[in-house]
């Protein structure tokens, strides 16, 4: 396939689409809705499910509904609308269903803004929903990137039976970009054995969340864990840029990632040896990849647009063996590439935060920035 | 002599074989049984996917022989709307009560409706939440006393009942809405009818269908099921008439 020009948002709706995806369930938030709007066009032309929700709550259920066939199935939204979609993921995840949510993150907390930020990492990552259950959750850093790995989600999710987050911010979302489009892949309906989609011929089946049984939800719980150690194992995805040699390490993800590339290649040409960790799947997190790195490089800087998320995660990886030292942007700010190579000055000048939290020496540094 | 015995009453096809979970009197075996006999005799069994509710009926998919899902609260009519979405050609049904209907689903039930989505809701409504021990519900009458109307329900601090049927019936995606009550063998019969009627609506792809049953609580009423029936038939009736709210052009033409 030749490389086009696509926007963010309509090139992970089309890939969706050539993916397989059977149907959409989705409510209008920016930076999303030209996922909604996109699909609105392209899945009736194609004979395939599409419903604009009365709410994000409702969304969610047609997902959760759907999902229960067994077809390719997804919904979309923004920070907001995706907390509302909590209750939906905590019972999809539950189920053992396969379902592809995609979080095009904006700046928060509550209705904050529209513009760029990745402030739900820990929602996705860590939490959300009620209960305990693991999900996948892919960060991609282009439209490229998101392109591909909207359709991995789909083999993910149904590989796994398991939710599979994307979740970008709002600049992967609204950028324009040349990028590939996978081949239109045709519609196969898997018979999977645990699909309610009528007992035809077949004995009847049942999905649901309830163990009401407390012994049986715990054996639930383990087959979840047990099914996480697999994702673990075998997904983890990341990029690396200038490792071999660095002295010292950049992690960031998404739009952070990308923007820290461009710092790391002007430090690069300064003659600094540093080096770019680029976390693809933030779950499962590459923890033993930058576990190896630890014995390697000297000191890590996390680069995020949220006050230190993903960072806890590095830091549980490093277990205090090398400085982490912590640089981001908040509310819907992009940080600017001379931002972060001055951090990456910094860190190069041996000027770490031993003892604190590195998040203390950082909103003192920024005190200046946000002082308006 | 012995008298040849013939079978007049039999389990149908369609439920399993496990005893329900609800309390002596209560009316949900009822409604369960009509359903039942009415998927038994459209011979849709194999092609019936039910989402049960959150409530009293949680259980509901033990003891139908069809595929179930279980939906959260509230939100059986969107899980039913993915699903047929997706398999136009299944028979989907929703089994819901009062607060998970009128209550923390009016969202997904109004829009289902709006929408026109060829699905069946049997709504029973028994003015109550029944599941966690009988508080007050938004189809709770005036005065009428549960675990969080202590004092009856005080229309001034804690608003007035819903009448489902007669809102839904406003929505032009709403082929057949219809109120029953299940206090005595003619209105069952009647009933049963209704959930055939909604069931046919839904196998022609002529919209929503929804019967609203008034059912009885005995337990949370704290009543013994025959004074539970005649509360029913006495007090209930009267504030939630029944009667046939919505019958679309070509349901009506339907004759079963």
């Amino acid at each position: 396939m030749p490389k086009e020009m696509w926007k963010g948002n309509e090139a992970i709706a089309e890939a969706a689409v050539r993916a397989g995806l059977e149907a959409y369930f989705g409510y209008p938030i920016t930076p999303q809705t030209e996922i909604l709007e996109y699909l609105s066009k392209r899945m009736p032309e194609l004979g395939r499910a599409f419903v604009q929700a009365e709410s994000e709550l409702g969304a969610i259920n047609m997902v959760y509904g759907a999902a229960c066939t067994g077809v390719r199935v997804m919904s979309s939204s923004s920070s907001p609308g995706v907390s509302l979609m909590m209750e939906g993921l905590s019972y999809i995840a539950g189920t053992e269903v396969p379902a592809v949510l995609v979080n095009v993150m904006r700046g928060g907390p509550g209705l904050g803004n529209i513009a760029p930020a990745q402030s739900d990492y820990n929602q996705a990552v860590h939490g959300g929903g009620h209960g305990d259950y693991p999900r996948i959750v892919l960060a991609p850093s282009s439209v490229q990137e998101a392109i591909d790995l909207m359709v991995l989600s789909f083999d993910l999710a149904e590989k796994y039976r398991m939710i599979c987050m994307v979740i970008l911010d709002g600049s992967v979302g609204q950028i324009m970009e040349p990028a590939e489009m996978p081949e239109m892949r045709p519609i196969v309906r898997k018979d999977f054995d645990w699909a309610t989609n009528g007992a035809v011929g077949r004995e009847r089946r049942i999905l649901s969340s309830i163990y009401i049984d407390p012994p049986a939800e715990e054996v639930a719980n383990f087959r979840l864990a047990r099914r996480w150690q697999e994702v673990q194992a075998n997904e983890v995805r990341y990029k690396g840029y200038f490792l071999d040699d660095a002295e010292f390490a950049v992690v960031g993800f998404g739009t952070a990632g990308r923007v820290a590339l461009s710092a790391v290649r002007a430090a690069r040409a300064e003659g600094i040896k540093v080096g770019l960790l680029r976390p693809v799947t933030v779950s499962p997190f590459p923890y033993q990849v930058i576990d190896q790195l630890t014995g390697r490089v000297s000191a890590f800087l996390v680069t995020e647009m949220n006050m230190g998320q993903m960072f806890d995660d590095v830091r549980l990886a490093v277990k205090g063996r090398v400085p982490v030292e912590f640089y981001g942007r908040v509310g819907g700010i992009v940080p600017f590439p001379d931002e972060i190579l001055a951090e990456i000055h910094r860190v190069a000048a041996g000027r770490w935060s031993v003892d604190a939290d590195p998040r203390d020496s950082w909103q003192t540094r920024m005190a200046s920035v946000i002082s308006r | 002599m012995a008298t040849p015995e013939n079978l007049v009453y039999d389990r149908p096809e369609a439920f399993t074989d496990t005893p329900t979970h609800y309390c002596p009197g209560c009316t949900h075996g009822v409604a369960h049984r009509l359903i039942a006999e009415v998927l038994e005799e459209m011979d849709l069994i194999p092609k019936t996917i039910g989402v049960a509710p959150v409530g009293c009926s949680v259980f509901a998919y033990n003891y139908f022989d069809t595929d179930f899902v279980e939906a959260p609260h509230g939100r059986a009519p969107a899980m039913a709307t993915g699903i047929k979405r997706v398999m136009p050609d299944r028979i989907v049904f929703t089994y819901q009560g009062d607060g998970d209907l009128a209550s923390i689903g009016m969202g997904e039930i109004v829009h289902a409706a709006a929408r026109g989505e060829n699905i069946t809701v049997v709504f029973i409504n028994n003015a109550n939440y029944g599941m966690t021990g009988g508080q007050m519900a938004p189809t709770t009458l005036p005065g009428m006393k549960t675990t969080s109307s202590p004092n009856g329900r005080d229309v001034e601090t804690q608003g007035y009942p819903i009448r489902m049927a007669e809102m839904l019936s406003t929505l032009d995606g709403v082929g057949y809405c219809v109120r029953r009550s299940l206090h005595d063998p003619k209105n069952i019969r009647l009933a049963k009818k209704a959930i055939r009627m909604a069931f046919e609506t839904q196998v022609r792809g002529l919209g929503f269908s929804m019967v609203e049953l008034l059912s009885t609580c005995p337990t949370n009423w704290g009543m013994k099921p025959v004074e539970a029936l005649k509360f029913v038939e006495e007090k209930m009736v009267p504030f939630f008439p029944l009667g046939d709210y919505k019958v679309a052009a070509g349901v009506a033409q339907v004759k079963v």
